[in-house]
């Protein structure tokens, strides 16, 4: 899984790459085999940190040479004291937290800049699977049926911009963007996107 | 331990090796101890695989469990039946990879192969010294290492590995020599033995003193205390495995036999095993060393004088990059204690990595072949030797 070029890298995550400052300490939340943190590292010389909950994916991790400890995100982000972070990382995670205002709280606390990535449902997509099929919907970014699926939070592009807005985050970024997941090319939406992107990437931080 | 020891079964050996002694501390010039006791001198047993580079950055030093040695890989002599304990993890392109890697490993304070313990020649007496040792804690084991570094002229080491109470040595090390140790991996270990590993030590230590050969220590030259030190081995040897472990090794299959014997004679795999075990024990190790290190064991606390409880004062003056790794059926040190050791790391900003591996073989799951364990041992050193160069 060791990607060692730059274009190698999911296009998701290096829209999430290029918004990360040179340097800076980055910790990513269900960070997977380490592909955006060995990128960043590679590239951007960041320190690194990662929580995994999966073994097999936190030694893939570790033998790339990445810090990362093996854990339930929800619980091991407690015990960062605040401000030990640039940016928290939640790629493609949002979706499958039970509280997603308490992580975000969290991540907000231990990090000066956070960013969320997720699938959007607002995906033209999966709106026409339920209108006219009348089924939940599958589809590349989301290849689950109802009763595996462990996306628990179906939320919109939308969504999280008027979850943002109640909840009082401001949204320094925001991109939407149209890829496949099984492949590295993808391209911005900027036209309709919460109708025609599939996953939606935000870079929000706290309002004071 | 020693069971579970083979032939690499690719050949990869370090090949012969030689057990080499340092002595220091010669009087008046004695070891001050923890217990305000002072020892000397001080022979300490230890071997070297692979070379140390010209500028000393590839040293690894590894640390070995209560009943280990100095001979953690390689071969003394062709004809031997077995390598080093840890000839699995170590070797060339192995896991700590002697073609890169500098490797030493020393027998313990106290213990009984080389190093100076309780059935070494006191020198005021001439006799050995027995209950007249003094009590030694992991702080001046680890003492006794730091001597052996200056004496090889290491002042960094690149990382140091080890499990049980290997850990607990590299943890003391991380505190006492901060800027010596630049990564640590402790295995299977813990900040300090819970009443259940101290149950369990205290056990064994009565059945040693309870054996009338022990005779208050002084055996050394006559019959020695066998049955007490192999009932110790055998606890110790439950404690090493797990209740999956014991099941899926002997479930209740009988020994050599179809049924019932109706005498006290072993019935059961699992008595036939652990008697086997106990009394292997005895040929190679002396039971007031198995009373002293079990005691510094637990003894051993780095959370005591740390006003937090958790370890997270202790670990505050450290620097070195850690990887903790746990084992899923471990019961003396379960992965709850990694947790806890991992959340202080963490809290005291320190760089760490933790991965619980599933394993089925109880705490002995870090002496055993694992392709896992040897990949992320493998992938870390790596990455601190490459960030070092």
């Amino acid at each position: 899984m060791t990607q060692n070029k730059k274009e190698d890298l999911r296009f998701d995550l290096q829209v999430i790459a290029s918004w990360i400052t040179p340097g800076s300490r980055v910790i990513g939340l269900g960070c997977g085999e380490g592909e955006l943190l060995h990128y960043l590292k590679k590239y951007k010389n960041i320190r690194e940190t990662g929580i995994e909950i999966v073994e097999e994916r936190v030694a893939a991790c570790i033998e790339k040479g990445l810090s990362v400890i093996q854990g339930d995100i929800n619980e091991e982000i407690i015990d960062y004291p605040d401000n030990t972070f640039d940016y928290v990382v939640l790629s493609q995670t949002l979706q499958q937290v039970y509280e997603p205002l308490d992580l975000i709280k969290e991540m907000m606390r231990i990090g000066s800049k956070v960013i969320v990535s997720f699938p959007n449902f607002g995906h033209w997509h999966i709106r026409f699977q339920v209108l006219f099929h009348g089924i939940a919907p599958m589809t590349p970014q989301l290849p689950y049926q109802w009763y595996d699926t462990p996306n628990i939070r179906i939320l919109s592009i939308r969504d999280f911009r008027e979850f943002a807005n109640r909840v009082g985050f401001t949204i320094d970024k925001e991109v939407a963007i149209d890829s496949d997941n099984y492949y590295r090319s993808g391209k911005i939406t900027r036209f309709l996107p919460n109708f025609r992107a599939t996953y939606g990437i935000f870079l929000i931080s706290n309002t004071r | 331990m020693s069971e579970y020891i083979a032939h690499d079964a690719d050949g990869k050996t370090v090949g012969l090796v030689e057990k080499k002694y340092f002595t220091f501390a010669e009087p008046p010039d004695e070891m001050g101890l923890h217990s305000k006791a002072k020892l000397g001198p001080i022979t300490v047993a230890y071997e070297t695989y692979g070379k140390l580079n010209a500028n000393k950055s590839n040293v690894i030093l590894v640390l070995h469990a209560l009943t280990g040695d100095s001979h953690a890989a390689g071969y003394y002599a062709e004809a031997d039946d077995k390598p080093g304990w840890w000839d699995n993890m170590i070797g060339p392109g192995k896991g700590i990879d002697t073609d890169k890697y500098f490797v030493v490993c020393s027998n313990v304070l106290c213990g009984c192969m080389g190093t100076t313990g309780p059935s070494s020649i006191n020198p005021e007496t001439g006799q050995p010294y027995g209950m007249r040792f003094p009590f030694v804690t992991i702080a001046d084991m680890v003492g006794v290492q730091k001597a052996l570094m200056d004496h090889l002229g290491i002042k960094q080491i690149l990382s140091m590995i080890g499990g049980s109470m290997g850990g607990m040595q590299l943890l003391q090390w991380t505190i006492q020599y901060p800027d010596m140790v630049k990564s640590a991996i402790p295995l299977a270990t813990t900040m300090r033995h819970s009443a259940l590993a101290i149950a369990f030590n205290e056990v064994a230590r009565q059945a040693i003193v309870a054996d009338p050969n022990w005779n208050n220590g002084d055996y050394y030259g006559s019959i020695k205390p066998n049955l007490g030190l192999s009932v110790a081995r055998m606890i110790g040897h439950i404690t090493y495995l797990s209740d999956e472990a014991l099941r899926r090794k002997f479930g209740r299959r009988l020994q050599d036999k179809d049924d019932f014997s109706f005498n006290f004679e072993a019935d059961f795999q699992v008595e036939s095993y652990l008697r086997h075990q106990g009394a292997k024990f005895v040929e190679r190790f002396d039971a007031n060393s198995f009373l002293y290190i079990t005691k510094a064991a637990d003894y051993f606390d780095i959370t005591r004088n740390d006003a937090s409880g958790s370890g997270i004062q202790a670990f505050s003056g450290a620097k070195a990059r850690f990887m903790v790794v746990s084992f899923t059926s471990d019961w003396l040190y379960p992965t709850y204690q990694s947790r806890d050791m991992v959340k202080a790391m963490k809290k005291s900003g320190l760089n760490v990595s933790f991965c619980e591996v599933e394993a089925e073989w109880g705490h002995d799951a870090f002496l055993l072949p694992s392709q896992r364990l040897t990949n992320l041992v493998k992938g870390f050193l790596e990455s601190v030797y490459n960030d070092a160069k």
